[in-house]
């Protein structure tokens, strides 16, 4: 529907919430790159940083409840205006846990700093990347309303799983193999799922574009390959260690 | 999805009765009304389904009116207006020949847009329509008429003091009540209510909706209204018209959130040209 409403005024209050997002976006966007970055760059600075701007994200998303709030509360939606409110609330919501799990990366980074690096580290980057590429398709459907595109986002998660699963494997036996390296290991982890929730946002956005374009949820069941809840690793099934310097700063 | 869903809407519109349990008191087949040579509506194809609220949404002069009118012959009273194409009413033609028009109307009752009370007292505005029909003469039978047709319009425990007063000294939401209760007073099986709150203050309003709620478990209700909200809220069944068509007819819930045709959307979110 491209038609302006007669009531010129809902049509510019409808375009404000639609940059609101598209901003609170960006800006969740640039923390989750950020964080991924001061874990692999063992920058305390970027770390900071990314802990503090997540109030901005926080205030974004009051600022979308109240003025979604109000536009229900005033103008009555109906049809595609409904979808495009009760849509940007739940975007909203999405996002701000986005932030939260960025800043809890921050955080962490933050501690891994003081530690000894440990190799899995490398793979977080790769799942950072992976995390990155579906939010930027995700937002980037949200603006062009672009259904194929969330689809394909939506799809793209159960690649992140597997990245998940299988660098949850990798910290165990990194684990096992030598105490020192359960501290830095358990952050790494809670990292990797950290980055495996965003994942999950990011599909749930993915799910409500569905449902603002086409008027209803998105039916079919998403492939789930995150499988780490069932992993088992026993020390004595437990591969070498990659190499023995491993562990050694 | 989608296309499930439309199918099961068309399906319906052929055989609701089969497949949503849910019979038709109306059916309305390749309905043209021309007033003069102006046609007001083409080819309408509406069921109303038993014991719901539908409601008749869209722009002035979009024939939403006309068409309500044809389904209880009130149109004939126009001279120069035609009605082609069938109506029934229980699998009844309503425009047949062996149609009486004023059984007709006391089976298919109607609620206008202003209150009209009769110029005389709150009772025989009741008691009227029963004494004309023969369905009651005076004494405790028309009493019981008359007082549970204003109990069923939420309207006896405010007059039931002052039954001998002249109707057209209630409030205009009681005397919306008052009407609709003598509506109630025959019997009817179908209700028509024309813009019937237009006129009302919000908690009048919100009266006759709670009324046209509760007297949907025992009539059928066509309501026209321009208000959408007010659509949204008291039917089950929303059809858009537009220009003497009827452009989609489905589920109140769907209209309001997922139209199906550009028009709808359009006149639902306040874009229509």
């Amino acid at each position: 529907m491209n038609r302006e409403h007669i009531v010129r005024s809902f049509s510019e209050e409808l375009r404000r919430l639609t940059t609101l997002i598209t901003q609170m976006g960006g800006i969740a966007e640039a923390q989750v790159e950020t964080a991924v970055r001061a874990v692999a760059k063992r920058d305390t600075g970027l770390a900071t940083g990314v802990m503090q701007s997540d109030a901005r994200l926080d205030q974004y998303e009051r600022d979308i409840d109240a003025e979604a709030i109000r536009m229900l509360a005033l103008r009555q939606p109906m049809a595609g205006d409904l979808r495009e409110i009760v849509s940007s609330l739940k975007i909203a919501a999405d996002l701000e846990r986005i932030g939260d799990y960025a800043a809890n990366i921050a955080k962490r980074a933050m501690v891994l700093a003081q530690l000894p690096p440990v190799r899995p580290a490398g793979a977080i980057p790769r799942m950072g990347k992976l995390v990155q590429e579906i939010m930027k398709e995700v937002l980037d459907a949200y603006i062009d309303r672009d259904l194929d595109k969330a689809i394909a986002a939506w799809r793209r998660d159960e690649d992140l799983d597997d990245l998940y699963t299988s660098l949850f494997r990798e910290v165990l036996t990194y684990m096992m193999e030598d105490p020192r390296n359960i501290t830095p290991c358990t952050h790494l982890l809670f990292i990797a799922k950290n980055l495996e929730r965003i994942g999950d946002h990011a599909t749930n956005i993915a799910e409500t574009i569905h449902f603002l374009v086409v008027g209803h949820s998105l039916k079919a069941v998403r492939p789930k390959g995150d499988t780490s809840s069932f992993a088992l690793v026993n020390p004595a099934d437990a591969p070498p260690p990659p190499g023995d310097d491993a562990a050694e700063p | 999805m989608r296309i499930e869903v439309s199918q099961r809407a068309m399906a319906g519109r052929q055989d609701g009765a089969v497949l949503r349990g849910v019979p038709n008191k109306i059916t309305a087949r390749a309905v043209n009304v021309h007033y003069g040579a102006k046609r007001a509506l083409t080819d309408i194809n509406l069921d109303i389904e038993e014991n719901r609220v539908t409601a008749l949404i869209g722009p002035s002069g979009c024939g939403k009116s006309t068409f309500l009118r044809c389904l209880n012959r009130m149109n004939d009273t126009i001279d120069i207006c035609r009605v082609q194409g069938l109506i029934e009413l229980d699998g009844e033609d309503i425009y047949a020949k062996t149609i009486d028009t004023v059984q007709l109307r006391a089976r298919v009752g109607m609620v206008f847009q202003k209150p009209n009370p009769f110029p005389k007292s709150i009772y025989d505005n009741i008691a009227y329509g029963p004494r004309i029909h023969g369905l009651a003469q005076r004494g405790p039978e028309m009493d019981e008429i008359v007082r549970s047709s204003l109990e069923r319009a939420g309207l006896w425990n405010e007059v039931k003091d002052r039954l001998r007063e002249p109707g057209t000294g209630l409030s205009g939401g009681q005397q919306q009540r008052l009407c609709i209760a003598r509506a109630i007073a025959v019997s009817p099986e179908v209700i028509l209510m024309d813009e019937p709150c237009s006129a009302l203050d919000p908690i009048a309003t919100a009266h006759i909706e709670e009324l046209i709620d509760e007297l949907r478990e025992n009539y059928t209700i066509v309501i026209v209204t321009h208000n959408m909200q007010q659509a949204a809220r008291v039917s089950q069944k929303t059809a858009f018209f537009h220009l003497g068509e009827m452009v989609e007819c489905d589920d109140t819930e769907e209209i309001f959130t997922t139209p199906r045709d550009e028009r709808t959307q359009g006149y639902i979110t306040g874009r229509y040209g």
